[in-house]
């Protein structure tokens, strides 16, 4: 797909979402997780793209959501405390990764599914610190200073949703086409190769990983600020293995998979996990599998093939 | 002409096999010099120690003066050594004008984030070392989706791309399709004298080291056995015995 | 030290034999994933899922047993009998159906297989033993406890964990020394281990050699699993401890090392258990301590050998 044609997606598929939004008010929250959800899975793709793939990337989701809940009874003001957050997160990710970068696959997904269950039991059992699973309530922050109750509060955090879906977007899309990003795919590759012309395959998926980090926070800080209420469920390796779903399930190759890969897992979780929850790994694990062995370019995938045939046709 | 590379008493064993057992080289500046010599006489542990892929147990080797034992790979590439491998090392999900443009952009150490890859400046650079190799047809293919001597030309184009002063190759020509080996070959050459480069290949074709080495060295059993120019080493009677002959009893490199 | 040896002496000594006990159940699970890793080249997530799975199996054949007024001893068998169900059924279903299509595929798309396969295998446990903690605690009972003199002091600690646990893990780690080294099966597997094409170029056929040896590795984590469950109750998310639980164990010994496995089991072992009677938020953490700080200082693990690619 070209970049024109990717654009134009894009604006339309963000057209849609603002839309239903309105049409819908229900489903407001909702769309504004799917975003969250999005942002945080360009991380997942990104490292997908180096043949790495995280088991415990909702860690960096929980960091930032906890940093919010522990900044915010302090200082409520939104658009200072994502930028804090998606800080902390993206230094969390800075310190892990200089540890996990010297490994790859095998290890490189279990290490980070290791350091998140660690992460998952101390926000669990340090009760004084983060009050167990109940978890941290968060009072209502404030957009530029102005104190937002019911619907505009919504509409303010689906906006600052969407605004930095849309960048992160064009973000990753470019970086994923210059040197730093194709190298990414050497290191799925090739990383011999990259060492003997000079770069260090480690500071590769370092940038990488920092940068997954980062959105994954940003990710996170939407979270909270949406549902105004922190659990360690956040950081649970369940959580992690959505993300990793939605990529897959979205189509790995693509920015754009990662928005629809999101919107429609969350659309149908709203329906089906109510009456499913003993089953939703279940389902997710399954569906996950039909994709990796039947469709691996998942829904973008399959629709780009579509497109394809039509104008075949 | 001066001492560009100077190999000492070099030494490492893999457990009782003694791939270097005191090499004693000096590579002079400019020149194409050519390693000959049996399988396992420890031709390709050379280039692995020069280029920091493997650590010798003793012995040094230097640089225009600079010791390079104990230096990773990606810090000798930066002074301006670069090599190509027996079995290509392609990024095998690019196409081969991206492998080629990678190099390019390693080389200018512009692992930029936010610029693309293929921006004009790389692109035509890429295109024009692929025409120079003859590789321009195959630009758009995929690695992975390429014969073997077109990929092996792809590797070395990539070793080009990043203007070494020194480039050590490991059997060049191997893959590469015998009726296109001796094209391929001087354009190989005219492209490197043309940049002034000094080379070391690893070869088992005589022809094509008759043709463009300058000095030729036999490996065997990790010790250097003659070193001379080709005339004088090609012709030799014991090289003829040991290490052509052994040759044409072989079993082809490639298969192992 | 002294003072302090005197008064928490007695809670180190249960520590010590708490934490070999539980060494010796998160020992045979990791051997096991090492097992396969060797010759399949994959690291099965949902291994642990296998482990939770033989627990849970085990407690439904002593429910059945107890209920029927069939002998109580029966329960231990019962133990066995439950992980080699568990391995026998699971095991070839699992290599054949969903392992063997992505063999050849990319490394990172087997680890999200056997991913998908451990968030199935999750559920499952609960949509069959349901959410509610599940406890199989008759051979334990059975068994009694036995006073161990420690100091001027005496623990009473439970026979089952004192020496069936143990035990049973000695003669799996010698037994398993002794079939790699002395059968020709062990040699087979072995040999698709180091090298698996020059085995299958020998006419070794490998793929029976991964089938049998992914069965065996997961009777072995499923007989961690029944070991293990007359200690404590089970609930959902035993699966996901014990495969982050066992991967720290593996890291930590390095990839592929059977009797380096059985000491870091042991390392771990203690380590949780000590953290249980001192620190008890710190539990969880301290394995994870250990495997960061041994990889830290040796990236390739305590027992572990890197390998140079050859280029």
């Amino acid at each position: 797909m070209n970049a024109r044609l990717e654009i134009l997606a894009g604006i339309l598929g963000a057209a849609v979402l603002v839309l239903l939004a309105y049409a819908a008010p229900w489903l407001r929250f909702v769309l504004t997780i799917a975003l969250a959800k999005g942002i945080m899975v360009l991380g997942i793709l990104l490292l997908l793209r180096a043949g790495q793939v995280s088991f415990g990337h909702a860690m960096y989701v929980a960091i930032a959501a906890y940093s919010v809940a522990f900044i915010a009874p302090h200082m409520r003001e939104a658009l200072l405390l994502l930028p804090l957050a998606a800080v902390i997160s993206a230094a969390a990710g800075l310190l892990i990764g200089l540890f996990v970068m010297r490994y790859r696959e095998i290890f490189f997904g279990m290490l980070n599914l290791a350091l998140s269950m660690v992460f998952y039991s101390l926000l669990e059992k340090l009760y004084t610190v983060t009050h167990g699973t109940d978890g941290i309530r968060l009072p209502v922050p404030t957009f530029l200073g102005r104190e937002l109750a019911g619907a505009s509060y919504e509409w303010a955090v689906f906006a600052l949703a969407l605004v930095l879906a849309a960048c992160f977007a064009v973000v990753v899309r470019i970086y994923l086409a210059a040197p730093l990003g194709q190298a990414l795919a050497g290191i799925k590759t090739r990383e011999a190769r990259l060492e003997f012309m000079g770069v260090p395959g480690r500071f590769v998926l370092l940038a990488a990983y920092v940068l997954s980090a980062l959105m994954a926070g940003c990710g996170g800080t939407i979270i909270a600020l949406t549902s105004r209420h922190v659990t360690p469920a956040l950081a649970y390796w369940t959580a992690s293995g959505e993300l990793v779903f939605i990529a897959i399930l979205g189509g790995a190759g693509s920015v754009l998979g990662a928005f629809l890969g999101a919107v429609v897992y969350e659309l149908t979780r709203v329906y089906a996990a109510a009456n499913l929850a003993d089953a939703w790994q279940l389902i997710l694990g399954s569906v996950l599998l039909l994709v990796i062995l039947f469709a691996p370019g998942g829904l973008f995938g399959i629709a780009q093939g579509l497109l394809r045939r039509r104008k075949a046709a | 002409m001066s001492v560009l590379l100077s190999a000492q008493d070099l030494r490492l064993a893999f457990g009782g096999v003694k791939a270097a057992d005191g090499i004693n080289l000096d590579v002079m500046e400019r020149e194409f010099l050519a390693i000959i010599g049996p399988n396992g006489a420890g031709k390709t542990t050379f280039i692995n120690m020069t280029t920091g892929h493997l650590t010798p147990q003793g012995g040094s080797i230097r640089y225009e003066g600079k010791e390079l034992l104990g230096m990773k790979p990606r810090a000798i590439v930066r002074l301006g050594i670069a090599r190509s491998f027996q079995l290509p090392q392609l990024f095998t999900e690019h196409t081969v004008l991206e492998n080629a443009a990678m190099a390019v952009a390693a080389r200018e150490g512009a692992f930029s984030p936010f610029r693309p890859l293929l921006r004009p400046a790389f692109r035509e650079e890429a295109e024009d070392l692929l025409n120079r190799f003859g590789l321009l047809p195959a630009a758009d293919r995929r690695a992975d989706a390429l014969n073997e001597g077109t990929r092996k030309l792809t590797d070395i184009a990539m070793a080009v791309a990043m203007k070494p002063k020194l480039l050590l190759m490991d059997e060049p020509t191997s893959g590469v399709a015998a009726a296109d080996k001796m094209a391929v070959v001087e354009t190989l050459a005219r492209v490197l004298r043309d940049a002034g480069v000094t080379a070391v290949f690893v070869e088992h074709d005589m022809d094509v080291v008759g043709r463009i080495a300058d000095r030729v060295a036999v490996w065997g059993q990790g010790r250097i056995a003659a070193l001379g120019p080709p005339g004088q080493i090609l012709n030799d009677p014991v090289v003829q015995r040991e290490v052509i002959g052994i040759r044409a009893g072989e079993v082809p490199h490639a298969a192992a | 030290m002294m003072a302090w040896l005197s008064d928490n002496g007695l809670l180190l000594g249960l520590a010590v034999l708490d934490g070999l006990a539980s060494a010796a159940s998160i020992f045979m699970v990791a051997v096991g994933l090492n097992l396969v890793f060797g010759v399949l080249r994959i690291l099965n997530v949902a291994h642990g899922s296998l482990y939770a799975i033989g627990a849970y199996t085990a407690a439904s054949i002593t429910l059945f047993l107890t209920s029927h007024g069939l002998p109580v001893w029966l329960s231990f068998p019962a133990l066995v009998v439950a992980a080699a169900l568990v391995g026998v059924i699971l095991g070839p279903l699992i290599e054949r159906v969903l392992l063997k299509r992505v063999e050849k595929q990319e490394p990172v798309l087997q680890l999200l297989v056997t991913f998908a396969l451990f968030m199935i295998l999750e559920d499952v446990q609960k949509l069959i033993w349901g959410v509610q903690p599940v406890s199989n605690d008759t051979p334990m009972r059975l068994l009694g406890t036995i006073d161990v003199p420690f100091g001027a002091d005496v623990i009473p600690f439970t026979a089952y964990q004192l020496f069936v646990l143990p035990g049973i893990a000695l003669f799996t780690l010698v037994g398993l020394a002794w079939f790699m080294r002395r059968t020709l099966t062990g040699r087979v597997i072995v040999a698709v281990t180091t090298d698996r094409e020059a085995a299958t170029s020998q006419g070794i056929d490998s793929a029976k050699i991964t089938m049998l040896t992914f069965t065996f590795g997961a009777m072995l984590a499923a007989l961690g699993g029944a070991l293990a469950s007359p200690m404590s109750s089970m609930v959902p998310g035993v699966g996901a401890s014990t495969i982050v639980l066992s991967f720290a164990v593996v890291a930590t010994a390095g990839l592929g090392q059977v009797e380096g496995a059985a000491i870091a089991a042991v390392m771990i072992g203690l380590g949780r258990s000590i953290a249980v009677y001192l620190e008890p938020e710190l539990e969880v953490v301290v394995p994870y301590l250990i495997m960061v700080l041994v990889l830290l200082v040796r990236p390739q693990g305590l027992f572990g050998v890197t390998e140079t690619r050859r280029i």
